[in-house]
């Protein structure tokens, strides 16, 4: 399922007050990326990937959206299948939790998106969301969310989101506050998802080694509107990036300093291809001279 | 004689569990102290024992002459200890920047002349002048955690201590608080404890504890902690990323110098590195 933006915009309130907060975004995210969001608080970040699902809904006259087969613009849209095709995990998901077991916490979205689901589906289901963010069902699923670690909490959270089989998976800054560990396991686990459940991943982050690291891709969002968009290489390359305030990722800090001392490092930005490449070039001027 | 001192403090939420265990630490005026350690190992627990907000079971903590295991003394450590939390949202009282600056101050029953020039300095040492009369519903997230500093600094604390309070902020807003504390540190001679899980925010400070278990696992330079590379792994940590590419950089045969904790560092003897070439 792909998503496409034609000329987007978004108005918070009215008359004076009134804010744009999206302004003509056109912004097309294919299915199977691994797509990174980026841009200042205030931005239009959040306003736009809650379009997505239909959390906000597109006004009339200010442009279109298109997820898969669902046009947003459209009246007769099904919402409700649309948002258990497009899950969204919230910022801090760990403070959303509320049941008494992991267990209905995990089966409250399938009883809203598919109440025709009889009780042995839904425990296989449940299961095997359980399973594929690594939490053992016969260990969690009867224990309260509120006595699990942040990062298990986390994991319930998106559990709950993925029990519907979403093809695409939003999440607003999945590991902020996480300890380096947590981080590490938690990348892991959105890789794992990316390649067994969910077609396509979208990442809001202020992380922006996060974001060189793992997305294919990345827009940049800067007052609602997207000054950049493409591969981190091409996106951190731009000048409007670069003076944006959002910093570098640390692999582009590093070849924009050699490229200034004549050293030419084409890598994409992953540390595994600066160290490649870097390793290769300066080596290579070693045995020359 | 040290400004804060904690002699073998145990402590558990539940008289079940220690979450500190046995913990001695001392923090000297003017130095800027790091905690890092995993999710649980007792950070934040350590900071809120600092402040009084939590009495230790066993042990003492004592700031300037002042224990908190006497009652009557608590309000003296809370006046000299102040902590900046991780929700800017959650530590804003009222609805004017120096209404919030003004509130604790006011609390202590300061005269309004004095308050005054308190406000005056905080919002000055905070950068944050020109929104005096603003609302901090307005404001970005950096700018309301500089608020929240500057009312915790209008207490005119001997200590500064911030539990993540950069995890919810853009990276300008990072950095503008981070300048903003380095500055206090520097320049107003505030003594700053920051609990934090980003290793390249601990690269500024005088000294590094890391907790483990609700114990002190390790302290010194963050040098010298992070030379020891295998106990931080061990420890759930993890290396500044611009010593782990060097790392991996001299392994594959490049001649870089050790100890590279920066990328500015990186980015600079890499470049020098071709120079010898």
């Amino acid at each position: 399922m792909f998503v496409k933006a034609e000329n987007l915009s978004y108005v918070y309130g009215s008359g004076r007050l009134s804010f744009r907060a999206l302004n003509n975004i056109n912004l097309q995210i294919d299915e199977g990326e691994f797509y990174g969001i980026i841009g200042h608080t205030g931005s239009g970040k959040s306003t736009f990937i809650q379009h997505i699902n239909g959390l906000i809904k597109v006004e009339k006259n200010y442009g279109k959206l298109t997820v898969g087969e669902f046009d947003l613009t459209d009246k007769k849209c099904d919402f409700k299948k649309l948002r258990s095709k497009v899950g969204m995990v919230f910022q801090y998901p760990e403070y959303q939790l509320f049941a008494e077991t992991v267990f209905d916490d995990i089966a409250f979205g399938l009883k809203n998106f598919c109440p025709e689901m009889k009780e042995e589906e839904r425990l296989v289901a449940v299961k095997e969301a359980m399973e594929s963010v690594g939490l053992n069902y016969e260990k969690y699923k009867d224990v309260s969310p509120f006595d699990l670690s942040g990062g298990q909490k986390r994991r319930v959270a998106i559990a709950g989101v993925i029990v519907t089989k979403p093809e695409v998976l939003i999440l607003d800054e999945p590991v902020a506050g996480l300890d380096p560990e947590g981080k590490r396991d938690f990348t892991a686990l959105l890789h794992t998802l990316k390649s067994k459940f969910v077609k396509t991943i979208i990442i809001v982050s202020h992380d922006m080694d996060f974001v060189a690291e793992n997305c294919t891709k990345v827009a940049v969002f800067s007052h609602g509107e997207i000054i950049a968009e493409g591969t981190p290489k091409q996106v951190f390359a731009k000048e409007e990036v670069q003076n944006s305030g959002l910093g570098l990722p640390l692999t582009s800090f590093v070849t924009d300093q050699l490229k200034e001392a004549g050293i030419d490092i084409d890598c994409d930005l992953t540390t595994s291809d600066f160290i490649e490449k870097v390793a290769e070039t300066l080596q290579e001027r070693g045995d020359r001279a | 004689m040290p400004l804060a001192k904690l002699e073998n403090v145990t402590f558990s939420y539940d008289k079940k569990i220690n979450v500190i265990k046995d913990v001695s630490l001392q923090i000297e005026k003017g130095e800027y102290v790091a905690v890092i350690g995993k999710n649980g190992s007792g950070k934040s627990t350590l900071a809120k024992l600092l402040n009084a907000l939590l009495i230790p079971d066993k042990g003492s903590v004592t700031v300037d002459e002042y224990s908190s295991a006497n009652k009557k003394q608590l309000f003296e450590i809370r006046k000299r200890v102040g902590v900046v939390f991780q929700n800017p949202d959650n530590q804003i009282v009222a609805s004017i920047v120096e209404d919030d600056v003004a509130f604790g101050p006011e609390n202590l029953g300061i005269p309004r002349k004095e308050i005054g020039e308190r406000i005056d300095y905080a919002l000055n040492a905070v950068g944050m002048q020109e929104y005096r009369h603003s609302s901090p519903m307005h404001l970005s997230g950096g700018q309301k955690q500089r608020i929240a500093i500057a009312g915790v600094l209008a207490l005119k604390p001997e200590i500064l201590v911030l539990d993540e309070s950069t995890a919810m902020l853009d990276p300008k807003g990072r950095k503008e608080v981070l300048d903003t504390v380095r500055e206090l540190n520097a320049v107003h001679g505030v003594t700053v404890i920051t609990i934090t899980h980003y290793m390249d925010e601990i690269l500024d400070a005088d000294r590094v504890i890391v907790m483990q278990n609700g114990k002190i696992a390790m302290e010194g330079t963050p040098r010298r902690i992070f030379s020891e590379k295998e106990k931080i792994k061990k420890l759930g940590l993890e290396l500044p990323l611009a010593m782990r590419i060097s790392e991996e950089l001299i392994s594959r045969g490049l001649p870089l110098k050790e100890g590279i904790l920066t990328r500015e560092d990186l980015a600079e003897e890499l470049c020098s590195l071709k120079r010898k070439i």
